[in-house]
């Protein structure tokens, strides 16, 4: 997965055409440090399909914040630059981020 | 699958992992299977100040990372894994991950835990993660130099907004009761007073949570004049008590009408060789250190169970011999007569017959799953099956007739 921060954000993720997927976490964040796990394979599983990204919000809180993410575990993907879905931490579901993905590859 | 283990506990918090350090010093084959992180609720709380033996530098995480690394020292494995699925029943209990592992074990201890109560605020659900929140650990670096609310008066809720307090510009803390009035330790709410940076809200509740994006503003509601009050702020931090996780348990153990599991003082569930320990259990005060507790008492229960389960299988369903199972009660005075009868005929046979005891009182559950509803009874077994029973009182001449049908 990609690490980003606010120098390759804009590049990677805004200017990118095609599917994004971003996971915001933090180190401090134990809910997020279980999840991670999953979502490595997740991303493995579809790798060439879409982009995936992870974002520490750590060190990027005013590029997090920017996104309008406010709160951890959050995933997004983005299509063509936009911010097309956004699960928090009651609504990350490997699941549903699975079927969202192939919707948006379609 | 092949692996049975002696104790299996089912989430690895304090509760779960003080099991885990008990059974395995019992040098019994134990495993603790958890989903994520161990520690539990415990692992999302930097303020840890009333475990004994631990205040000043030690926060929830390092206390619960040493939880861990104990059980693991003295052989606790660590599984990792999210239980969707157990079967309870029997002498060998199955208990099924997300992932579709399987694992046995002998005994069960149940340790889900609990999780933040949501209060389903107009707004609430919307902005989850785009300023409501649940977990200060966790986003409270966003809220840098940002105004906060926090609902809810309990320990987390005072301990959390103190935490709250050395990032964000200003909390504010919106408490039901009557001002001065929180449900919260004494220590924690003299601290919280003195805290200049806490601003404090009385007789209210949340009513709205306003934002399009994000956070916008909270519509705060005085629950003594009706009157509603706007509020700009950034972040809405939710601490009104918890919820057990035991979704997963409905049909296999007793639960209460809100989802808590029923122990006894034995932590043992309604299903034998099943326990429960920690904040997911019908209990007085829900802390670390109570948890601890449960899990040590589990422990020890189970393996005192694993034991009788052992010593019956060797001297009762294996026995070379056939062999009568007398139950008894110290109480019982004519079932001691009994007992003396039952000694003096195994003593003619001269080892073609041998004799096990079981006591009601403290073994209720052997009686019960031999429907033994009378004392005396006798019970016949040859390899492993009854044969025949008497119920009520017996002589030397009817015993002998009993053992002739072996």
């Amino acid at each position: 997965m990609i690490e980003l921060v606010k120098e390759n954000f804009d590049e990677e993720v805004l200017n990118h055409q095609g599917v994004v997927f971003v996971d915001f976490w933090s180190p401090k964040c134990g809910p997020c440090m279980e999840l991670m796990p999953e979502i490595e394979a997740f991303a493995a599983k579809n790798e060439g399909k879409a982009k995936f990204c992870k974002l520490d919000t750590a060190g990027n809180k005013r590029l997090a914040i920017s996104q309008k993410v406010m709160g951890l575990p959050t995933m997004v993907f983005y299509k063509n630059g936009e911010k097309v879905q956004v699960y928090d931490a009651d609504s990350i579901n490997i699941d549903t981020m699975q079927a969202k993905l192939e919707e948006l590859i379609g | 699958m092949s692996e049975i283990y002696d104790i299996l506990v089912v989430g690895g918090g304090p509760g779960g992992l003080s099991a885990g350090i008990y059974g395995s010093r019992a040098r019994l084959k134990t495993a603790v299977i958890e989903k994520g992180r161990a520690g539990g609720q415990a692992a999302t709380t930097t303020e840890m100040e009333n475990y004994p033996g631990s205040f000043g530098e030690v926060s929830g995480p390092g206390l619960m990372d040493d939880f861990a690394a104990h059980a693991e020292h003295f052989g606790t494995k660590i599984l990792k894994g999210l239980v969707t699925d157990v079967d309870l029943k029997g002498d060998i209990k199955k208990v099924t991950c997300k992932s579709g592992e399987v694992y046995q074990a002998y005994s069960v201890i149940l340790s889900p835990g609990a999780e933040p109560r949501t209060l389903n605020i107009k707004g609430e659900g919307k902005l989850r993660g785009k300023g409501v929140s649940y977990c200060a650990t966790c986003d409270a670096d966003f809220f840098e130099e940002l105004d906060v609310v926090v609902v809810g008066n309990g320990d987390a809720a005072i301990e959390e907004a103190m935490f709250l307090t050395r990032f964000a510009n200003e909390v504010t803390i919106i408490v039901i009761h009557d001002e001065g009035i929180l449900d919260c330790n004494k220590a924690s709410a003299e601290k919280a007073f003195e805290n200049p940076k806490l601003k404090w809200v009385w007789n209210s509740v949340l009513e709205e949570i306003v934002g399009d994006e994000l956070v916008e503003e909270v519509v705060i509601k005085n629950i003594k004049t009706g009157e509603l009050t706007n509020k700009e702020v950034n972040g809405v931090f939710f601490f009104v008590g918890t919820v057990p996780k035991t979704e997963f348990l409905k049909g296999k153990v007793e639960l209460d009408e809100r989802g808590y599991i029923v122990t006894n003082e034995l932590m043992e569930t309604n299903v034998e060789g099943v326990y429960a320990v920690g904040d997911a259990i019908v209990k007085y005060l829900r802390q670390v250190v109570t948890a601890a507790a449960d899990g040590a008492i589990a422990s020890v229960a189970a393996e005192k169970y694993l034991a009788e389960k052992e010593y019956f299988r060797e001297k009762v369903l294996e026995a070379k011999t056939p062999v009568l199972l007398a139950f008894w009660a110290p109480q019982v005075e004519k079932s001691l007569t009994s007992i003396s009868v039952l000694e003096s005929v195994v003593e003619e046979m001269a080892g073609k017959v041998s004799l096990s005891k079981v006591d009601t009182y403290r073994n209720k559950k052997t009686s019960d799953a031999y429907n033994v509803t009378e004392i005396p009874t006798v019970l016949l077994f040859n390899k492993g099956e009854v044969i025949d029973r008497i119920e009520g009182d017996f002589t030397a001449d009817d015993v002998k007739k009993l053992i002739a049908k072996a």
